[in-house]
């Protein structure tokens, strides 16, 4: 299916390549230029990709907007793209995000502006073809080629210690991602013995039955791949290192999608494909998702530097996000979907105004600053909105999904919620403290006192995020209904067996109830 | 018996023997027309090599065997020989501008490279051992020469003493290889040895195994797989810069194309007996070169221990065996040669008259004085890592795949995860060049144009991107080229 006729997923996919080639002929030294081309052409990737929304049939269970055609023959990989109501938000989320960066690290970029361009859309080009392939051998390309941008971006424009960040994110990243290309590797011959065809096409995998202690082993490949970039306890200690030492719009991208990419895997690839182990490692997924939701929150209450906290409260809140999706039931996984989002946005507003006061005083530590409030004004209300978002405070963004999340796991595990909820209250202690140590009181350090409130393009900048946050928070409906046929799909398949599955995949439409489960759990809140 | 000579023996040999000839007539034109510098020998023998290339083409596909089935042309010869020609042509294309910038006016350079490529095309089309060993002679000696050229230097001359040596003790592990085996079956000729290997008091004895340990051994040291590697950083790091490119990629893949038709044509009943052994010397040879090029500051040590390593993935192919496997050694020996010298490209581009730049300090800030080339040695190396969309990632893969086909789970587990610990030092060469300031040692000026420099990093770059990214014509290519010695098994 396509949009006008035109090849959508790809169009959005390479679009950013028209921007990468536009920077390559622009002089080096006219960094205004080069960065009003990338906005531009980010800017028109995230049109391109609106229509989408509206186009999204939210009653097909099928891929849509799918491309298919053949790209290496000898070993059947294919250029395979398709886009389902969990992918849209996702794809939504990285255009949106990708003009947010560009348009947020204005003056943060010093030097090679024009190459710091050419990272950011390269990224945003690996990012989307990570959300829409449904060929295995094109995704693991996007997985790993999208890396390479990201480590520029943290070990050209990084802080002091860039270059540690920038290895320990590629080597985890990639000790990881190299025992996932086994079980890929694994799969494409079970399908082979299955079936007699060589296929990398996901929707093909899905109806292989596996035995027992393979699927053990394959699933941990995956779910390894998937923990480390989620990254699950104990698996993040690279996820400090890169936030503090990337660029504003590099922390931004990383926490706002790229983390995303981890749980996308899980429910694309490791819960489908193996449904009996992951039923099998499911404690245990449960307990770490818990760990590290408490550990992250513990973690953010000592934490001396702005950016390291709100980093390490992306440990805390992938945790829920992890929580919601193995809870498997409607509330959860559609929880955890919409909290990927509001992640996304709430946590890549706090690294952009982390980002913005650091420009201005170039120090993150919390003890520098006191009494902003009275010097910022308009800079303290819009950190205040996108903290308590983070914090989950009912009618914004962070509320719906972590309600929803919490109701999924309850169903499944009342100590794992119960505990969960702690960390509710954890993120309100360690947070607000943060931002009654940098905003409230007098100011104490003089360097505060000539500090300039937001202009208008740091305004700008955050409406979009700010927009967000409270129309999720108030009317979280259109989200919620573009997505739930496509987590009811993926809960029955991890429920079915891969060799009851044929019905299943069969594209079907979902009849329009006017109200599931999860509207009236949110209606009865 | 058939007629001992004819038309059809000589064009069996035809490329051979046109290079050979070829290198003769190189080394009289260098003698009667010094003084006119060693331009117009290099592209006497560019042209050599597009004329053999064109001869194989013609040969493809059509089987011919020569001299009592002694010399045979068929795909498998033809594609290792269409490697080396590329692999000479991209040498003789980065030796122009070195050659004068380091001041080494020889003409018999070329010559001498002329004879190694024939040496290693001979290496590939017999089916004999004794011719296997005529070749590899050839290759060796001039190896020993080239690696020997810098006259002045005592690195260059230790690099051409210990390859000279070294290469002595593995020519007598060779040989005696190749005396038991005689011994034991009665003849030198691969087919012979198969079929007098499935009599049962053959197959029991005891010179065989001998013969296949000695063998191993000589071909280890000539391939450089752990724990016969200790030559390679020494004589790679000492031997003018161009010819390196040249041994880390001609040679070792002339070493695995006689190893590969020996293995199978010959061998093949004994594969219980090799597989085992090989499979350690595959985990060894990966895991042993890539924590040594870990710790490397010179770069063209990096790049010896990265082609140690290289092998052992090469041998993984190797170990697998069967159509697959065996298309893997085509595939990723050509895909390693475009990445190689491509790199290597870049350093001679980047030395100076008379003064190398070898170490990675030297390449501080690189990405920025030279743009696109720094660029260029970015793709190499990320091709080197084996990462997607590059020659290096896509012949990984067939290994690999071939490998988890075959049931080689943990060999494949070792590999990637080799291939993760070498990602660490490729990049190094990255952050080098993107992420550190230029300190007063490092490059300032962008390099003075050189046509064929260019050229060779033109094709180097093309060669990796588009078999990375369209890998399925080379791949049929290689499968279509070792079919025979699987169906001859």
């Amino acid at each position: 299916m396509t949009i006008l006729g035109l090849p959508i997923l790809s169009l959005i996919i390479f679009f950013p390549m028209v921007g990468v080639l536009l920077l390559l002929f622009v002089d080096r030294n006219s960094d205004e230029l080069a960065k009003w081309i990338a906005l531009a052409v980010s800017a028109a990737t995230f049109l391109i990709s609106l229509p989408l929304y509206w186009a999204f049939d939210a009653n097909e269970t099928a891929f849509q907007f799918v491309e298919n055609v053949s790209w290496i023959p000898a070993w059947g990989v294919r250029y395979h793209l398709g886009l389902d109501g969990i992918t849209l938000f996702l794809v939504l989320l990285t255009t949106l995000l990708s003009v947010v960066a560009v348009a947020g690290t204005w003056r943060q970029v010093e030097h090679h502006a024009r190459e710091f361009m050419i990272s950011l859309l390269l990224l945003e080009v690996g990012m989307t073809g990570v959300f829409v392939s449904l060929d295995v051998f094109l995704f693991f390309v996007f997985w790993e080629v999208m890396l390479f941008p990201m480590y520029f971006l943290i070990g050209v424009w990084g802080s002091e210690r860039r270059l540690y960040a920038a290895i320990k994110f590629v080597v985890y990243t990639m000790t990881a991602s190299a025992l996932m290309l086994v079980a890929i590797l694994a799969l494409y011959f079970y399908n082979y013995r299955a079936t007699g065809q060589f296929s990398f096409n996901i929707e093909d995998w899905y109806r292989l039955s596996i035995g027992l202690p393979a699927q053990y082993w394959l699933f941990a490949a995956f779910a390894l791949a998937f923990a480390v970039k989620v990254p699950m306890w104990p698996f993040h200690t690279w996820l400090p290192d890169a936030h503090v030492e990337a660029p504003t719009a590099g922390s931004v991208i990383l926490a706002g999608v790229l983390l995303k990419m981890g749980t996308y895997g899980f429910l694309r690839f490791a819960m489908p494909l193996f449904p009996q182990a992951t039923q099998a490692f499911l404690p245990w997924l449960i307990g770490l998702s818990v760990v590290g939701i408490l550990y992250g929150a513990l973690v953010c209450m000592v934490q001396p530097d702005m950016k390291k906290l709100v980093a390490y409260s992306s440990v805390s809140h992938l945790g829920f996000v992890m929580l919601g999706l193995f809870a498997l039931n409607q509330e959860g996984v559609q929880g955890s979907v919409l909290q990927m989002l509001n992640h996304g946005i709430s946590t890549g507003g706090l690294f952009l105004v982390v980002g913005m006061i650091y420009e201005r005083r170039h120090t993150k530590a919390i003890a520098e600053f006191g009494g902003l409030m009275r010097v910022m004004p308009i800079y303290a209300t819009l950190f205040l909105i996108i903290v308590l978002s983070s914090i989950g405070l009912p009618s914004l963004n962070g509320f719906v999904g972590e309600y929803l999340i919490l109701i999924g796991a309850f169903q499944v595990s009342p100590v794992a919620a119960i505990l969960a909820a702690s960390a509710v209250i954890l993120a309100a202690v360690y947070l607000l403290w943060m931002f009654q140590r940098v905003f409230f009181g007098e100011v104490t350090n003089k360097k505060n006192e000539a500090v300039a409130d937001l202009n208008w393009r740091e305004v700008a900048v955050l409406a979009p995020l700010i927009l967000f946050i409270v129309w999720i928070g108030v009317f979280p409906r259109p989200f919620l209904s573009k997505m739930e046929t496509s987590v009811g799909h993926f809960i029955q398949m991890v429920h079915t067996e891969p060799s009851a599955r044929a019905a299943l995949l069969e594209p079907h439409r979902v009849a329009d109830e006017g109200g599931s489960d999860v509207s009236i759990a949110l209606k009865t809140q | 018996m058939t007629n001992f000579l004819t038309t059809a023996d000589f064009l069996t040999i035809l490329p051979e023997t046109i290079v050979f000839v070829m290198g003769m007539v190189v080394i009289l034109f260098d003698l009667f027309g010094r003084g006119r510098g060693t331009r117009n020998l290099a592209y006497l023998s560019l042209l050599t090599l597009a004329v053999t290339g064109y001869a194989c083409v013609s040969l493809y596909g059509q089987g011919l065997t020569g001299f009592r089935g002694t010399v045979v042309a068929d795909e498998f010869a033809i594609a290792f020989q269409a490697i080396f020609l590329i692999v000479a042509a991209m040498v003789v294309l980065i030796s122009i501008r070195y050659l004068e910038a380091q001041e080494l006016p020889f003409g018999e350079y070329y010559a001498l490279l002329l004879f190694a490529t024939g040496g290693a095309m001979l290496m590939a089309s017999s089916r004999d051992l004794l011719l296997i060993f005529i070749g590899l002679e050839i290759l060796s000696i001039s190896s020993y020469i080239l690696c020997g050229m810098i006259q002045g230097d005592l690195r260059s001359n230790e690099s051409a003493m210990k390859y000279f040596l070294l290469g002595a003790f593995a020519t007598g592990f060779l040989l005696y290889g190749i005396v038991m085996l005689y011994g034991a079956t009665g003849s030198t000729q691969l087919g012979d040895i198969a079929s007098a290997l499935t009599q049962r008091e053959v197959y029991t004895n005891p010179y065989i195994w001998f013969g296949l340990g000695f063998l191993l051994v000589g071909f280890g040291f000539k391939t450089a797989l752990v724990p016969f590697h200790m030559w390679t950083p020494d004589v790679y790091e000492g031997a003018p810069t161009a010819i390196t490119a040249f041994l880390s990629t001609g040679p070792k893949a002339a070493g695995f194309a006689a190893l590969v038709r020996i293995l199978m044509e010959a061998l093949s009943a004994t594969h219980t007996q090799w597989v085992p052994v090989l499979w350690v010397v595959a985990a060894l040879t990966m895991t042993v070169g890539n924590v040594l090029a870990l710790q490397q500051d010179n770069i063209k040590r990096m790049l010896a221990y990265s082609s140690i390593a290289h092998a052992g993935y090469i041998l993984v192919a190797l170990v697998v065996g069967g159509k697959d496997g065996l298309s893997a050694i085509v595939f990723y020996s050509l895909a390693y040669t475009f990445m190689n010298i491509g790199a290597f490209a870049i350093v001679i581009l980047a030395s100076e008259q008379g003064h190398e730049r070898v170490t990675f300090s030297d390449y501080a800030g690189y990405g920025y004085v030279e743009p696109v080339l720094g660029l260029c040695m970015f793709v190499f190396m990320l091709s080197l890592a084996g990462i997607p969309l590059t020659a290096g990632f896509a012949g990984k893969f067939q290994i690999f795949k071939s490998a988890i086909e075959q049931g080689f789970v943990w060999l494949t587990v070792i590999g990637v995860l080799n291939s993760v610990v070498s990602i660490y030092y490729y990049l190094r060469m990255v952050v080098v060049m993107y992420m550190q300031r230029p300190t007063a040692t490092s490059l300032q000026h962008r390099a003075t144009v050189s046509v064929p420099l260019y050229v060779a990093i033109a094709a180097a770059l093309a060669g990796v991107l588009y078999l990375g990214v369209f890998p399925s014509d080379l791949l049929h290519f290689s499968l279509q080229s070792v079919s025979m010695l699987i169906a001859g098994r």
